[in-house]
């Protein structure tokens, strides 16, 4: 070393392996921030040379246009950035009712698929390879067109429930509950209901590890949630009143209602991801060598604990970290809500307040940011979970 | 660094491209390539659309062919390049166009913020409402409470919005990208009203499977003058298009038709309007850098704007448009051409 340090730095970077690659790397780096500088730069440069600036001020002048699915309060007098989070509801809205019904179907599906009946086993097989290999914009129009063309419009819509449910190709009405005062109560018992699970659980555990004996959990947590807050909605009287959808006209007036345009997208992005989530559960479960099982067994364990006790906190260790990147893909995939009409981010800030106002830097940099901190949230949630599965090691 | 100092010069010419800087001398690339570069819709009945030959036809697209008969000698030497509604101002200004006619609704964010040349109009349309008949509207005010498809990306979502609130009336959009699919929303039923404008509720209309079950209402609750547009600060190739297509509008009032115009041509005659068009008095071809028989080329090619109009969306095709606010200013419309002379 003493060496080398003596000669010159020209010699060190062209003969020195250490110092070469240190160069190398700096090299890089100043490469790729110069690179970035220069797209950066000549971008304000040019938004400047044409007059545009960089300004997101246009978001608080009114939008002047109307969205069909608001979630919270907005007219056409709203400015900008309130159609943003009708936008961003609309998306958060898809993308969790996705993840929760593509995780139920996908899980029966990969659970299915391991089954020894030769006719599920199959009908699962192609289901799973049909959905995965056709792209989901297909499912979404498919899903779309058979919603819009097959049922009904208002005028002549489907009563199901003795008109407690309206299907029409404008969507599905229900009544809307209407909580009175009271219903405090029940959701207070609600609460209660939960605390007491959690305490019950941790409760069980302790009387298990002194004695050995074994409290029906999950029974007793599920009255404790459900059947609980239903005593007391019966004892509170019944504090609900409902508004039922009526035609008027048009269309119906009144109610809660479910969009084609919605269904549509959460439908088919839920079987699309189940399909992948199904194989994913599928691998998750045969990662589990069957030694496993039979040592569980011979250890006297019941098959119903061994599936809870031993298989499935092993599965969950292979599922959880691809699972994570299809919960990304669901809420990346919403983001084709604009061939249908679902008015998601994309469709509102970066579509048409984009069109009407031509700030597509500043629209995009929005949209951009948005999807980027649902994502790193998503994934931070998930690495979370799979810390706290994991196996841990003595 | 080599690939770098390429990479970044490609992309430096791709903005400074689009940022709009002059791109003099057109006409002479034009002339040079010898075929005009015309910007068109991907497909609307009647203004642009290839026919099941694959050759374009519309209202649009003959004045694309009258400037290639003007400057080229040939109605034939056009490349249609095709554009939706968010492509066709980047197209237009990165050079890979020469000239747009895309019915086009001239605005001043667009003559100036988008830097356009707009040349002038040649189509004066209005948004309008298109309902099945079986509904039995028969005015706009009556669409209380309607679901409404639009197509995203045009200037018809900030029309709708104002028309039903100066009205006092709810609707439900429904926001569709493409106009395809705006359709087949409107035919299953999803959308009570279909709305865009006029011309193209029409143009809609004629490729249903049965038009006359669906009419299209009175109210027009917008202004969309529709015109053609070059890039800014090309003024000479600005003044040659924008002269063929007054002069279209001129041949129409002074009576000068495909079928006469090579007559007229032929020597000069009383008329001195009609002598100066066809060039049979004074040079004024020269003016926009072409020939005395620019005038009679175009004509003889697709006739003057009457005869365009009634070939392609007049009341005997299948649009069945009437000539309105688009009929010459001697016979009630606002077509006005400025003279030649």
């Amino acid at each position: 070393m003493e060496a080398t340090t003596q000669q010159p730095l020209w010699y060190r970077i062209v003969y020195d392996k250490e110092t070469r690659s240190v160069a190398i790397q700096v090299l890089t780096i100043a490469l790729l921030f110069a690179f970035f500088f220069y797209i950066v730069r000549n971008a304000i440069v040019n938004l400047e040379t044409i007059g545009k600036g960089y300004s997101f001020s246009f978001l608080w002048d009114a939008s002047n246009y109307d969205i069909n699915q608001t979630l919270i309060e907005y007219d056409s007098r709203s400015p900008h950035w309130r159609a943003a989070i009708v936008g961003i509801i609309n998306t958060l809205l898809v993308a969790v009712a996705g993840i929760i019904l593509s995780t139920i179907v996908g899980f029966l599906l990969g659970v299915l698929r391991l089954s020894h009946n030769w006719l599920i086993n199959r009908v699962v097989y192609v289901y799973i390879e049909y959905v995965r290999n056709v792209p989901v914009l297909l499912h979404i129009l498919l899903v779309h067109g058979i919603i819009v063309n097959t049922l009904p419009v208002p005028k002549n819509a489907m009563m199901a429930f003795d008109g407690t449910l309206f299907l029409t190709n404008r969507g599905f009405y229900t009544p809307k509950p209407i909580f009175e005062p009271a219903m405090w109560a029940v959701l207070i018992a609600f609460i209660i209901g939960i605390a007491f699970a959690i305490w019950f659980r941790g409760y069980a555990k302790k009387i298990q590890d002194a004695t050995g004996k074994i409290y029906p959990v999950l029974l007793i947590s599920l009255g404790a949630i459900i059947l609980f807050p239903i005593i007391v909605f019966f004892l509170a009287g019944m504090p609900i009143n409902l508004d039922y959808p009526e035609l008027a006209g048009f269309n119906f007036k009144g109610g809660l209602v479910l969009r084609p345009e919605f269904v549509a997208l959460w439908i088919a992005l839920s079987l699309y991801t189940a399909a992948f989530i199904a194989e994913i559960v599928r691998a998750g479960i045969q990662a589990i060598s069957h030694g496993q099982t039979e040592a569980a067994f011979a250890l006297g364990i019941t098959p119903g604990r061994t599936m809870q006790l031993v298989i499935i906190p092993q599965a969950l260790r292979v599922i959880i970290p691809p699972l994570s990147s299809q919960y990304l893909n669901i809420t990346k995939n919403s983001s084709l809500a604009i061939a249908i009409g679902y008015m998601d981010i994309v469709a509102t800030i970066g579509g048409i307040s984009l069109n009407q106002t031509g700030r597509e830097m500043e629209c995009m940099t929005i949209v951009l940011a948005l999807y980027l901190s649902f994502s790193l949230l998503i994934s931070a949630f998930m690495n979370w979970y799979n810390k706290r599965i994991k196996l841990v090691e003595r | 660094m080599k690939l770098f100092n390429t990479l970044a010069v490609s992309a430096a010419v791709a903005l400074a491209s689009t940022s709009g800087v002059a791109n003099a001398g057109t006409l002479q690339d034009v002339k040079a390539r010898g075929e005009v570069n015309c910007v068109v819709t991907t497909g609307v009945a009647g203004f642009a659309a290839p026919n099941d030959q694959g050759r374009w036809e519309g209202f649009d697209v003959d004045f694309c062919r009258a400037t290639a008969a003007a400057v080229l000698g040939d109605p034939n030497k056009v490349k249609f390049v095709p554009t939706t509604g968010k492509t066709r101002f980047t197209v237009l200004n990165s050079g890979e166009g020469d000239i747009l006619y895309r019915n086009t609704t001239i605005t001043m964010s667009r003559d100036a913020d988008l830097k356009l040349t707009f040349l002038g109009v040649n189509y004066y349309d209005g948004q309008g409402f298109m309902v099945p008949k079986a509904l039995g509207v028969t005015s706009a005010k009556q669409l209380d409470g309607a679901s409404v498809c639009i197509q995203t990306g045009t200037t018809t979502e900030l029309n709708l919005a104002d028309y039903f609130r100066a009205n006092n009336m709810s609707y439900e959009p429904v926001t569709i990208e493409t106009n395809e699919e705006g359709q087949t929303n409107y035919l299953a039923g999803r959308c009570d009203v279909y709305t865009t404008d006029a011309s193209g509720l029409a143009a809609t209309r004629s490729t249903f499977d049965n038009p006359n079950a669906h009419v299209i209402l009175p109210e027009i609750i917008s202004k969309e003058p529709l015109g053609p547009a070059v890039r800014q600060g090309d003024d000479e190739w600005a003044d040659t298009t924008r002269w063929v297509l007054n002069m279209l509008i001129e041949a129409e009032e002074f009576g000068l038709t495909q079928a006469n115009v090579k007559q007229h041509a032929a020597k000069a005659g009383d008329n001195p309007s009609i002598n100066r068009m066809v060039g049979t008095e004074g040079d004024f071809g020269s003016m926009i850098g072409l020939d005395k028989q620019w005038a009679v080329r175009a004509i003889s090619a697709v006739g003057n704007y009457g005869e365009i109009f009634e070939r392609n969306i007049g009341v005997n095709t299948p649009l069945g448009l009437s000539r309105g606010l688009n009929a010459q200013w001697t016979k009630g419309g606002i077509l006005y051409s400025p003279p030649l002379r």
